[in-house]
């Protein structure tokens, strides 16, 4: 099922990425060729079969393991505000958010 | 399980509002009181510099990957088995994303299709009945930053100490049907989250935050629309915005328009719910399972040992107290208020203090001095011992209520640890001496002809100007009960 | 010792260790005369970032180590890293205009692993943006002495692609500028570039390497691995990068780490060898077929059994690598928001704009392309068909594996349709780019340990890589049956002309 120009748009907007005309239409014929490639793989019959997140899980059980809960990091904001594009009394600058 | 509050259950009436029946439910964001973060080792601690407990892991550098809280894991665990739910045997974590300043990874790791708590309830009083509520799922999240607006000119100040900090989200069915029921539902969690010890409380801090999903419905109709007011951190503003909300949406419906879904904001200030700036595509957060965390295992043996380590739950102490201690249900629900309050109380019953005198002075005197303080019962400058002690000095005649609550305030402002010591030097050791006492009430019925003649006429009033007059003549020594009875039978009355 | 260092960059991995721990050598030096050849080779484009003074200064301090007799399984080895592995003495950037100048506060697990063996960095290493790419034409980051970003050239043929993503760091090892880089693989990404390079790489099992410090691009692929000249030395630069790292890496799996050398020189009589028919189709370049059916040939005359395989989904792992791996990557570079560190925009009316404008300009066209893919199928209404179905069949292609394995020891099989393109061939074909993958992306699907070694040359004078593929922790065995055929062939000492 291919997509139209307002698929390109929403989905621009969900990631945050501002395209210019002739991107749009690039990204439009590029995505629609890789989603040709994708048509078999849809008719797949999965019934039954469990996803498979973390491939270990393929032949053993991977469980979350769990940390103690004990502070180990200290203050290191000037090491981590480093490459801060904006930064003032400590705070990330932004532009205005509005609730 | 069937719902009580089903306007089928004969003694609970469905309250309507101008005709319409309303219909709320409650999600909350507990903060939990693990020291460190739910994904990472920062501090959790309320108030630091902005940014100092904001690690790597936190402001989500390049490469940076969560690793799980046991902490927080085991307080999810508590709070399920308090409430009576089923905790998960294995439960995933989901990515929902969006893009948000306070939000650095431009995902909140949370659950999603499989929460590690489900079902569950929770009982309180509402009006002197019982309600209940179900519970849908509570379940584990991060919290995000946080944005600051003052002193920024169109500009805003993200600090992330915040994020990482671990939540339990809970959310409940639209059991609710009234702005009251709901704040008493929040009082009732807020009670359970701070007594079983998984959430300190401080609402003010952010600790423990509402939303109310509110919707109104002809009796009858399908459920309307809801809207959500979000980030309600008071219990009065809480019922405030909803009764704002109702009569909004009542009145919308009533000039025609149709309700849209939309989230909202109280203010405090007007009173009144507004919309937020419209989210058009916030619905679409684009859920997966979180590649970088496997699936939360919880075997029996963990569910086993929190549960045998699980205090008791306040409602099954306060049934107590009125089997066991022959307390009211009133002074049940008092004392259970909050940990602290109900352990002063076992301690200074364990002291040998008498119970019901004891929860008379415990949620009177002692509770006043406590607000006043903005302290709770372990901040408290009598020990429950003390206040024991001292009450039994007043149930074995020792000295008067009145005297008692001199010595009270003795012991509170530091003037002295202990209550034997202090009724001497204050030298309130009332008159026990029966003989005295009817010879300064034979006095005082000499002294006072009018009262007395005032008193055979049938006037009240004078009676207790005679008792006023033989507790003035023993300086207050005297046992007012005592100095009646004997006035009485002096009289002849 | 000074007459030794000019061939020091003939040297291998584990012999240039060899030569510095028995002080034949000193750490100064090999850092010196490879500081050199970098500088020598600048116009190959591989290093994005270098620092001589923090370099020479590691290895003073290696020196200080050899003497005492107190070193490292690599004391004193000068090493570089690809540019998705953070580091905190060199800048960080992923290949990406997004974190250009971005300057990490901490350092990659794996990074700090081979520092603790005594590594000693030269510097980063150029890759296509994100590890995003099959052909290192990707990158967005001028390399050191480059005015502006470049493609790669490979060093056997310049008009050639070295492959992607890691194609600085197999362009290092070929031209002999490093004995060994690492590199990482989250569809191909080592064993690729190796093949087309002629050099040596492996992608151990998904979870033996520490992903803390690697740039995300697919969480549930990415894994870091060593690209050197030879299986062997391989093996000794494994066991000084992988280890359980339970303190940082969820994933990571809880399984000792291992001596990946203790299998080199078991004879390979019995050993059967899977070869996949799916591999061997029609898409497979004559001269790519050739040097592989002459290398399974030659695995005959060492005592191993070919054995007929399947693996019926190899061509479904395209369409389902290209959807878990662009989905998981969309949401990894949701954190390049301009808000705390990397590029942000310089013009823009409201934080809404700064986003778009900010990702708009810090991305390169391939990586935007991802992520529009990866939103995509993750979106409302899609995820059931696209995201949970590719992750179903993903189960079932590491199934397949699991039956295959029944019938065989390892599987072998060819790691690329063809031999390297030319440089600008495919890169305005995305698509094409994707399919070339299709022998890559099973094993990485599955999580399987994989590898590339030089089995010959095809067209154009390029080489062509064997893969060898095992089952989950069967490194050692891997690295073993890739050495026996080491040691009886010589296309891995093969240099390019002109290194």
């Amino acid at each position: 099922m291919p997509l139209s120009p307002s698929d390109i748009a929403r989905i621009a907007h969900l990631a945050r990425l501002e395209l210019a005309p002739e991107e749009s239409g690039r990204m439009l014929k590029q995505i629609n060729a890789f989603f040709d490639t994708v048509q078999k793989m849809r008719a797949v019959d999965t019934r039954g079969i469990e996803p498979l997140s973390h491939p270990y899980a393929a032949i053993g059980e991977v469980v979350l393991r769990l940390r103690e809960d004990v502070v180990s990091e200290s203050d290191h904001r000037v090491a981590n505000q480093r490459s801060a594009p904006a930064v003032e009394g400590g705070l990330f600058l932004v532009p205005k958010v509005i609730e | 399980m069937r719902n009580p509050n089903t306007a089928t259950h004969p003694s609970v009436q469905t309250l309507l509002v101008q005709g319409f029946e309303v219909v709320i439910g409650f999600e909350t964001h507990a903060q939990l009181s693990t020291r460190s973060k739910i994904f990472s080792r920062a501090c959790t601690a309320f108030g630091a510099a902005p940014n100092t407990q904001a690690c790597a892991v936190d402001l989500a550098l390049p490469g940076t990957l969560p690793v799980m809280n046991r902490g927080a894991v085991e307080r999810a665990i508590r709070f399920g088995l308090a409430i009576g739910a089923d905790i998960a045997p294995r439960s995933v974590f989901a990515r929902k994303n969006y893009f948000y300043p306070d939000l650095p990874k431009g995902y909140q790791i949370s659950q999603f299709e499989l929460p590690v708590v489900q079902g569950g309830h929770v009982f309180f009083m509402l009006d002197a009945m019982p309600r209940s509520v179900r519970l849908v799922r509570a379940h584990l999240e991060e919290d995000a930053g946080k944005s600051l607006h003052e002193g920024f000119v169109g500009q805003s100040g993200i600090d992330l100490n915040r994020a990482g900090t671990p939540l339990l989200e809970i959310v409940t069915e639209p059991d609710m049907r009234s702005s009251a029921e709901a704040v008493a539902y929040a009082k009732e969690l807020h009670r359970l989250v701070t007594w079983i010890g998984i959430c300190d409380g401080n609402m003010q801090e952010g600790s423990f935050r509402c939303d109310a999903n509110v919707s109104v419905r002809r009796p009858g109709a399908e459920l309307g629309t809801r809207r959500e007011i979000k980030n309600l951190n008071s219990f009065k503003f809480m019922q405030q915005a909803i009764d704002y909300e109702v009569r909004w949406q009542i009145a919308q419906i009533e000039d025609g328009h149709a309700i849209e879904q939309a989230t909202v904001l109280f203010n405090p200030d007007t009173g009144e719910t507004r919309s937020m700036r419209s989210k058009e595509d916030a619905a679409d957060y684009r859920y997966f399972p979180d590649p970088d965390l496997p699936p939360l295992v919880i075997d029996s043996a963990w569910i086993e040992r929190v549960r045998t380590e699980l205090p008791e739950l306040p409602r099954a102490m306060g049934e107590r107290f009125v089997r066991e201690l022959g307390l009211s249900e009133y002074d049940a629900a008092t004392l259970t208020q909050s940990k602290a309050m109900a352990q002063y109380f076992l301690d200074a019953v364990k002291a040998g203090g008498p119970p019901k005198l004891l929860s008379n002075w415990i949620t009177g005197e002692l509770s006043r001095r406590l607000n006043a303080q903005e302290t709770d019962a372990s901040g408290s400058r009598v020990a429950a011992g003390t206040l024991a002690a001292l009450i039994n000095r007043v149930a074995d005649a020792t000295i008067s209520n009145n005297a008692a609550k001199q010595v009270f305030d003795a012991l509170w402002n530091g003037e002295g640890p202990d209550v034997d010591p202090l009724i001497e030097s204050m030298g309130l050791r009332q008159l026990g001496d029966t003989g005295e006492l009817e010879r300064m009430v034979i006095e005082v019925i000499a002294a006072n002809p009018k009262s007395v003649e005032e008193f055979r006429q049938g006037k009240e009033k004078a009676f207790h100007a005679l008792v006023g007059q033989v507790m003035k003549a023993s300086r207050g020594k005297a046992d007012p009960v005592q100095a009646n009875e004997l006035l009485r039978n002096q009289l002849g009355a | 010792m000074a007459h030794a260092n000019s061939e020091l960059h003939e040297l291998g991995l584990a012999e240039l260790a060899e030569r510095l721990r028995q002080r034949k050598v000193s750490a100064t030096e090999a850092t010196q005369h490879f500081l050199a050849r970098a500088d020598a080779h600048a116009g190959l484009g591989v290093y994005l970032a270098r620092d001589e003074e923090v370099s020479l200064a590691q290895a003073r301090a290696a020196d200080d180590r050899l003497a005492k007799g107190t070193g490292g399984t690599l004391e004193g080895v000068p090493l570089a890293h690809k540019d998705i592995f953070v580091t905190a003495d060199f800048p960080s950037t992923a290949g990406s205009r997004m974190l250009r100048g971005y300057c990490s506060p901490f350092d990659a697990t794996v990074v700090a692993k081979l520092a603790q063996q005594g590594a000693v960095t030269l510097g980063k290493l150029n890759c296509d943006e994100f590890a995003m790419g099959s052909a290192n034409e990707n990158s967005a980051i001028a390399a050191v002495g480059h005015g502006a970003a470049q493609a790669l050239p490979n060093p056997w043929n310049a008009a050639h692609v070295p492959g992607g993503s890691s194609g600085g760091s197999a362009v290092a090892v070929a031209a002999r500028l490093l004995p060994a880089a690492t590199g990482t693989d989250t569809g191909g990404s080592i064993r690729q570039p190796a093949a087309f390079c002629g050099i040596t790489g492996i992608k151990p099992s998904y979870g033996r390497a520490s992903r803390y410090g690697m740039i995300a691009f697919a969480s549930s692929l990415d894994q870091a691995g060593p690209m050197a000249r030879s299986a062997q030395d391989c093996a000794l630069m494994l066991g000084a990068m992988c280890g359980p790292d339970p303190d940082r890496d969820s994933t990571s799996l809880d399984v000792p780490n291992e001596d990946y050398s203790r299998m080199l020189e078991a004879p390979l009589g019995g050993l059967r060898i899977g070869v996949p028919g799916e591999f061997f189709g029609e898409g497979l370049a004559d001269d790519v077929r050739s040097a592989v059916d002459a290398a399974l040939a030659q695995y005959e005359k060492l005592g191993a059994r070919l054995v007929p395989i399947s693996l019926p989904r190899t061509e479904l792992s395209i369409p389902v690598y290209y959807i878990i791996a662009p989905a998981e990557a969309s949401s990894n570079l949701s954190r390049f928001d301009g808000v705390k560190f990397g590029h942000r925009a310089h013009d823009y009316r409201d934080l809404a704009d700064m986003y778009r404008k900010t990702r708009a300009e810090g991305f390169g066209d391939e990586v935007k392309r991802r992520i529009m893919i990866g939103t995509y199928v993750l979106s409302h209404g899609y995820y059931d068909a696209y995201y949970l179905q590719a992750q179903k069949i993903r189960r079932m292609l590491a199934d397949d594996f699991q039956q295959a394995f029944k019938l065989c020891d390892v599987i072998a099989g060819p790691v690329a349709p063809t031999v390297a393109w030319k440089i600008g061939e495919k890169s305005d074909d995305p698509v094409a780019n994707y399919l070339a993958d299709i022998f890559t992306l099973p094993a990485s699907l599955a999580g399987l340990p994989a590898m590339s070694i030089p089995a010959g040359f095809g067209a154009g004078g390029l080489p062509v890589g064997l893969q060898l593929i095992g089952n989950y922790l069967q490194e050692a065995q891997l690295l073993g049956v890739a050495h026996q055929f080491q040691l009886a062939t010589d296309f891995h000492d093969r240099k390019p002309p002109g290194f």
